[in-house]
């Protein structure tokens, strides 16, 4: 049964990567980019909901409602001052302009609500349930970080689908310049994708900080970067992808701390993506791309 | 129009040399008339190892435009490696100097060779999933480092993943002791080693872009198809660039753990690949003068900010941002052409037409 | 040519820069000399001028929570202290990320150049180990808060330290188990990649082997970098039916723990070190969670003393009502132990850092120091403090004395 407990624990953690994951896949399929402050934006999502829940004393969806408006509105401010004028540019520096725009946020996070962690209370109320006279349990916000997952990848898939600006999207992530001829507008498109990503960081934030309560103003640096190897993992631009790569990123994580060894679990954990990557070179779900000559 | 390409590298190359020369002498000048603070005497080493840092990232991925987020491992490497070479040399080299020569080269080749066991397999993924490979090597080197126990004692060396299983002789000293890291190191590096240190990087590396391997692999990182089928080994160039790279990042980081009492695996961590990675975007991708002064300026940064207290990291992140702006944006780009790998393409274009 | 002359200029703008900074410098150091010029121009009323301690601890970064907090405590004994006339002190501090090499390093070495003669510092152990050789080097008296690690007093004989010594406290941990607690069945979770609780972890394990402790878990170890999941670890320890789980870690990664821990309905005696102290005043903790928690602090913000009691006090006006931990308690007691020192020693503002240095040195050899963080403290030829290890049990949300 233990097997089946540190499952769980696996699928718990792996799921919260899978959500972070959607955020990073989607504004890199689309922008090409590698927004590296993607885990800092839900580190603002998460302050947010823990401000309006803790200050305010409004009920948990609220602080939701509002820590996706207010990212929804921080990811199109940065996409517009930040990596907007970089258009056309390598996308090394806009990695770089992500970066520093990661550095920001986290130090203008410490300013505002301090560098002393925060507990964040969890958003979902339920009780746990314990199966096998309590060798198995299940708690609440792993059912809801899965569910999210779920929503939120089928949402993804059918809005890049069917929708105009979904398919303007997808349009611009195959061509950039035919899409532009096409009368497809390349910049709106692209501010879209962020504040569509930003709004689904908000979203990992309060799922996150719900698995995992302590919040500081770094606490979406390391599972940011955890996301993102998940999302290449999946095969980077896939949104199916970075579902199941975030899901296996957590299994395999908690396999090798409860069966191999903790202390060195980063490194099994990066070896095995190292070993998948080099059999399937463009993640598990990633479309090899022929080049053109 | 060929000779003077020719005559306009020699002449950057030089240019650089000059810079980095002149450097030297002005702080040597000022060191000796004792106007340094102590500061101002700390930032100078490892100015010099992040500018070798730099220029060898820069190899990478400027002018082979290969994205590495690992460089900061092949430096941790170098530095555990070099900080255990110096201490096991101490009673057969007594010439400091020298020790930390061996220490550096040692660091160095087994960085390179890391870097080469390790490019076998990875260098056949390319752009970001090469990123991410790097990435996965960087944190795999840290958590391996970081656990690792290695000592002397009167039985030679010893070695352990855990402190249970490493047991010393009594009078045995402990080299890198698992998280706390390497303590108690024996301070060896010198301003003057690390100002020969950049000159021994800067000269291999514009050696090897001068070279018609150099350009090579320029031609792999413009077309890769194209070179393949004029019949360039992409793969041996890019194998080549990596290792060297490796090795030359070992060299620093020997040299960097020498300049500190204390090092822990923890310091070779994402965020220092990144800050390298920064020095060679903001420099100019394959503009190696550009990392000399870009590693400089931006070390020292944060570093003047002190005086704003709290607000200087925010402040740095905002410099960081604007200055990204500033000399990448189209707008500004051309303005600041020399920093861009496509405007000085235009820029001879440009030049070429004139000619005709 | 419109790069020659560019490159030319980029170089013209290098060379400037290290002029100007090699020219800045001795200005500053002027300055420097100005200022001490003016305090000892202000001091003119007959007393000297003051004595300046510098501290470096992490202001910025995932760290800086417990630089910010032993600054905070300093500032308030500095303040105390220049309030009461007599010898005064010069208080600065510097940021150095909590980094083990060249930023603290860097940071030193700016209190250096303003004139530093007494470092109350490092608050991290990577970055005082780094700076213990330097301090070492120069002769520069340091008295570390909280860098608790024995590598650190062992630098130098002007090493010391305020707080206890990793090994030291794992092995006090022992031996109050195995008084309290002698049949239980024990789990040791840590953080494999910090220096601190790898070495309480170390003293434990060695004690609790020569006192026969019963530990079924010794290897349920994280990392910095995978601390989000704390989940398989406290699992671990329910399985193989720990009903006393050590926590040789911060309270940051402790509030997860023990969040888990009572989501999956496992409650056994969790036991901490002096990292756990503040887990109570962490904002939005259900401190329920935390009721029968172990743990093992020199001080709390709870005690009735007048001094404690004026201590909070003045740290919650200073810090938007936040309570202190012990790491601020340890940084007003580092100010004050300095202080008293200098008193009997007689040092003041115009005392060289090397002869304060031996002086200090004297005056820590024999002297008994009362403060926050314990009663009659004494430090051994080594620099390591020796004071009574006080255990508490957290009981209604506060802490009451284990007896």
């Amino acid at each position: 049964m233990q097997i089946l407990q540190y499952l769980i624990n696996g699928i718990s953690i792996g799921s919260v990567y899978a959500i972070i994951a959607l955020g990073y896949t989607m504004v890199y399929g689309i922008a090409k980019m590698l927004n590296f402050a993607h885990g800092d934006v839900i580190m603002v999502g998460a302050y947010i909901s823990f401000c309006v829940t803790n200050y305010l004393g409004l009920p948990s969806f609220v602080s939701v409602l509002a820590a996706v408006a207010v990212c929804t509105v921080l990811g199109i401010v940065i996409e517009g001052l930040a990596y907007k004028p970089l258009r056309g540019t390598p996308s090394l520096a806009v990695l770089i302009t992500a970066i520093g725009v990661s550095y920001f946020l986290q130090n203008a996070a410490q300013l505002i609500w301090s560098s002393s962690p925060k507990n964040f209370t969890s958003v979902v109320t339920m009780d746990p349930i314990v199966l096998m006279d309590g060798k198995l349990v299940i708690t609440g916000e792993v059912l809801l970080t899965v569910a999210a997952c779920i929503v939120v990848m089928v949402g993804l898939t059918l809005f890049t689908s069917k929708t105009r600006t979904g398919k303007a999207m997808r349009a611009v992530s195959e061509d950039r310049d035919a899409a532009q001829l096409m009368g497809i507008n390349v910049n709106r498109t692209i501010s879209t994708t962020f504040a569509i990503g930003s709004a689904l960081a908000a979203v990992a934030g309060v799922l996150l900080c719900s698995t995992v309560p302590t919040l500081m103003p770094t606490t979406g640096s390391m599972p940011g970067i955890r996301a993102f190897t998940a999302a290449v993992f999946g095969g980077i631009g896939s949104i199916p992808g970075a579902m199941l790569g975030g899901i296996l990123l957590g299994i395999i994580e908690t396999f090798s701390k409860a069966y191999l060894s903790t202390q060195f679990s980063d490194a099994i954990v990066f070896s095995v993506l190292i070993i998948i990557l080099l059999v399937k070179p463009a993640g598990l779900l990633g479309k090899q791309i022929q080049e053109k000559v | 129009m060929k000779t003077m390409l020719k005559n306009k590298n020699t002449r950057t190359n030089l240019l650089t040399y000059l810079v980095v020369i002149v450097a030297f002498v002005v702080m040597q000048v000022l060191n000796s008339q004792g106007m340094l603070g102590s500061s101002m005497k700390g930032y100078l080493v490892p100015i010099c190892v992040y500018i070798s840092l730099a220029v060898s990232l820069n190899l990478l991925v400027g002018v082979c435009g290969e994205l590495s987020l690992g460089h900061a491992g092949f430096m941790g490497i170098g530095a555990f490696s070099g900080i255990v070479i110096a201490a096991l040399l101490k009673d057969t080299i007594a010439n400091d100097a020298l020790r930390l020569v061996c220490a550096m080269f040692g660091g160095g080749i087994l960085a390179g060779f890391v870097g080469f066991v390790i490019g076998v397999p990875v260098l056949r993924l390319r752009g970001d999933y090469l990123a991410i490979v790097t990435l996965a090597f960087g944190e795999i080197m840290k958590n391996i480092v970081g656990n690792t126990y290695a000592g002397i004692d009167d039985t030679g060396f010893h070695m352990a993943v855990s402190t249970s299983k490493m047991k010393l002789e009594a009078g045995g000293k402990y080299i890198i002791n698992g998280p706390l890291g390497a303590t108690g190191v024996e301070k060896l590096a010198s301003f003057t080693m690390g100002f020969l240190l950049v000159l021994f990087t800067l000269f291999v590396v514009l050696n090897l872009i001068n070279s018609k391997e150099g350009r090579a692999i320029k031609a792999v990182r413009d077309n890769r198809i194209a070179a393949e089928s004029v019949g360039i080994n992409v793969t041996a160039f890019r194998m080549k660039a990596f290792v060297v790279s490796a090795f030359l990042a070992g060299m620093a980081g020997a040299l960097f753990g020498l300049n500190y009492s204390s090092i822990t695996a923890t310091k070779f961590n994402f965020n220092t690949s990144i800050n390298i990675l920064v020095f060679v975007v903001l420099g100019g991708m394959g503009n190696i003068l550009g990392s000399v002064i870009s590693a400089t300026l931006l070390y020292v940064l944060p570093e003047a900010l002190r005086s704003l207290e709290d607000y200087r990291m925010i402040l740095y992140a905002v410099v960081l941002i604007v200055v990204m702006l500033c000399t990448w944006s189209p707008k500004v780009k051309e303005v600041l052409s020399v920093v861009t790998d496509k405007a000085s393409r235009i820029f001879k274009r440009k030049e070429a037409g004139t000619n005709e | 040519m419109k790069k020659f002359v560019a490159l030319l200029l980029a170089c013209l703008m290098v060379a400037a820069m290290f002029a100007g900074c090699g020219a800045s410098e001795p200005e500053e150091t002027q300055a420097a000399a100005n200022n001490s010029g003016e305090t000892q121009a202000a001091a003119a009323d007959g007393s000297a001028p003051a004595i300046k301690i510098g501290l470096t601890g992490p202001l910025t970064g995932g760290t800086s929570e417990y630089g910010l907090a032993v600054r905070g405590g300093m500032e308030i004994a500095v303040a105390e202290i220049n309030a009461k006339g007599g010898l005064q002190i010069d208080f600065k501090a510097e940021d150095d990320e909590a980094d083990g090499s060249d930023k603290a390093v860097s940071a030193y070495n700016t209190l250096k150049d303003w004139g530093m003669q007494i470092f109350a510092g490092a608050v991290t152990t990577g970055s005082s180990l780094a700076i213990a050789a330097e301090a070492a080097n120069d002769q520069i008296f340091m008295l570390t808060p909280s860098a608790s690690a024995v590598d650190v007093a062992m630098t130098g004989s002007n090493i010391y330290q305020m707080c206890f010594t990793d090994p030291n406290q794992g092995a006090s941990a022992a031996e109050l188990m195995s008084q309290k607690w002698p049949d239980a069945t024990i789990g040791v979770i840590y953080d494999s990649s910090d220096a601190y609780s790898s070495g309480i972890v170390d003293g434990f394990l060695t004690k609790a082997e020569e006192l026969g402790l019963n530990v079924a878990v010794d290897d349920a170890a994280f990392t910095a970098d995978n601390k989000s999941d704390l989940s398989t670890q406290v699992t671990q320890c329910k399985d193989a039916g720990c009903d006393l789980v050590f926590l040789p870690f911060y309270y940051t990664e402790a509030s997860q723990v023990l969040t888990y821990a009572n989501t999956v309905g496992y409650a056994p005696t969790f036991f901490g070190c002096d990292g756990m102290d503040g887990i109570l005043n962490v904002e939005g903790f259900d401190a329920s969670l935390a009721e029968g928690l172990v743990l093992m602090t020199p001080f709390d913000a709870n005690a009735t003393d007048d001094a404690t009691v004026s201590f909070v006090t003045q740290f919650k006006e200073n810090n938007d009502g936040k309570v202190p931990n012990q790491f601020a308690a340890d940084g007003y007691d580092v100010i004050y132990a300095l202080y008293n020192a200098c008193v009997a020693a007689g040092i003041d503002g115009n005392t060289p850092a090397e002869e304060a240095c031996a002086m200090l040195q004297e005056q820590f050899a024999t002297m008994t120091f009362d403060g926050l963080t314990g009663k009659s403290m004494t430090w051994d030829e080594n620099g390591m403090i020796s004071k009574a290890p006080a255990a508490v049990v957290v009981t209604d949300g506060v802490y009451v004395p284990m007896d």
